[in-house]
């Protein structure tokens, strides 16, 4: 009886010991940011262009996590990038005429939904829309119009030397 | 040449009878679970053999892993001017690749073996006959309670794996490299999500299905001598070695 005692209590400590090694593993290393407490409200913002916006990015306001993007999807009538935003119910007091820009985290960091408020006393609802938004900002545009201007510059001052020009867009 | 093939052939179909042995020896497992529930003491017995019996040599092994991995982690990273990102790079390794692997192959060595040699024994010395005789289904009493606890085991042991490891990442990492223990932990906490987790208990409880499902079956059905036994216990150690390295590609590409 003793004997069976001891393997017992030594089943419990192991049992015990795996499961705190679990909760170690689901609570202290974990992204716990990714998810929005229970009462969230949605946000819908629509875009030209989302770059590569996930599902779960952030959506922040002055650099705080308030929420996180839900869904992506495409709408054929409009022809735009509708993303539904979920936002925490904490952050209830986002005004109507707030911007939301898709920006980059670092230079080549995944990218999410900054919101910059507005000024407006009206705050928007649960299904609301932001008004103003701005497109995802793609580097290789940014590079195709620099190269523009700077090939045109160089054609103003005169600069003979055509050989190396590549084909602008 | 013709005697070549006749090998080969006679290989293959030992394979496939075999592969067909062990999944109907499962099935038989499986019916007798519920049964086997009814008798909690000897779960909690197999418990302790399977896990509690092998935490010595999972969290041992554990450390020096995460050692290990901090060193070269950082070796390659600072490579990169990177090295702060160590935190990631473990974390995810470990979660979604080593925890579960390496602790299902000490899993095997220690505690499949184990069981193999000791259902092995029990059947060389008429013990399983024996209840046979009594009308006691050997399967309901001695397979399914070791089963089990193999099974609850070894998702345990790979949380324990992997927790021990970080905190040895840690150790060389933060404490003898200098990498800042904030920037470590939130690296980590950054980039590990929640499926990092299930993928990594998801193949710990694969891995504890697959290899004490083998341990049980060569066991119970190796040749009941000496020699019968040290080879299916040789075997055990092989084949579930084998097989986990197999499903760990077949888990991987499904979590992908």
């Amino acid at each position: 009886m003793r004997q069976s005692r001891t393997v017992e209590l030594s089943a419990g400590m192991f049992v015990l010991l795996g499961f705190a090694a679990l909760w170690f593993l689901v609570t202290q290393i974990t992204n716990r940011e990714a998810e929005v407490g229970s009462g969230s409200y949605q946000l819908v913002a629509k875009y030209e262009n989302i770059g590569s916006l996930k599902v779960g990015a952030p959506v922040s306001m002055a650099g705080v996590t308030v929420g996180r993007v839900d869904a992506i999807s495409f709408d054929q009538t409009i022809y735009k990038a509708v993303v539904k935003l979920r936002i925490n119910p904490e952050f209830d007091r986002i005004p109507d005429d707030s911007d939301a820009s898709i920006m980059t985290a670092g230079l080549l960091g995944g990218q999410y939904i900054g919101v910059t408020a507005g000024g407006s006393d009206v705050f928007l609802q649960n299904g609301g829309q932001f008004t103003l938004v701005q497109d995802a900002f793609v580097l290789e545009k940014l590079i195709n119009q620099l190269a523009a201007t700077f090939l045109s510059k160089k054609d103003e001052s005169g600069d003979g030397s055509e050989s190396t020009e590549p084909a602008a867009k | 040449m013709m005697t070549l093939i006749k090998d080969l052939f006679a290989n293959a179909q030992n394979f496939v009878a075999n592969a067909g042995a062990v999944a109907l020896f499962f099935a038989r497992i499986v019916t007798q679970i519920p049964v086997a529930l009814l008798r909690p003491r000897l779960i909690i017995r197999q418990i302790h053999n399977a896990g509690g019996m092998s935490l010595i040599i999972i969290m041992t092994s554990a450390l020096v892993v995460g050692m290990a991995m901090g060193l070269q982690l950082y070796d390659v990273l600072a490579r990169f001017g990177s090295s702060e990102s160590l935190g990631t790079g473990a974390g995810l390794a470990l979660l979604k690749e080593l925890g579960p692997v390496l602790t299902a192959l000490l899993f095997a060595g220690r505690a499949g073996t184990a069981l193999t040699s000791e259902i092995g024994l029990m059947k060389a010395t008429d013990q399983l006959a024996a209840m046979e005789m009594m009308a006691i289904d050997s399967v309901r009493y001695v397979i399914v309670p070791r089963f089990l606890g193999g099974v609850i085991a070894m998702p345990l042991l790979t949380a324990v794996f992997i927790m021990i490891s970080l905190f040895g990442v840690q150790l060389v990492g933060v404490q003898q490299l200098g990498v800042d223990q904030g920037t470590f932990w939130s690296q980590l906490r950054g980039s590990v999500e929640m499926e990092n987790v299930q993928e990594a208990i998801v193949k710990g409880f694969v891995f504890g299905v697959a290899s004490t499902l083998i341990a049980v079956h060569e066991g119970f059905r190796c040749v009941p001598t000496a020699e019968g036994v040290g080879r299916a216990t040789t075997r055990a150690v092989v084949n579930s070695a084998v097989l986990v390295l197999i499903l760990d590609y077949m888990l991987t590409a499904v979590f992908f």
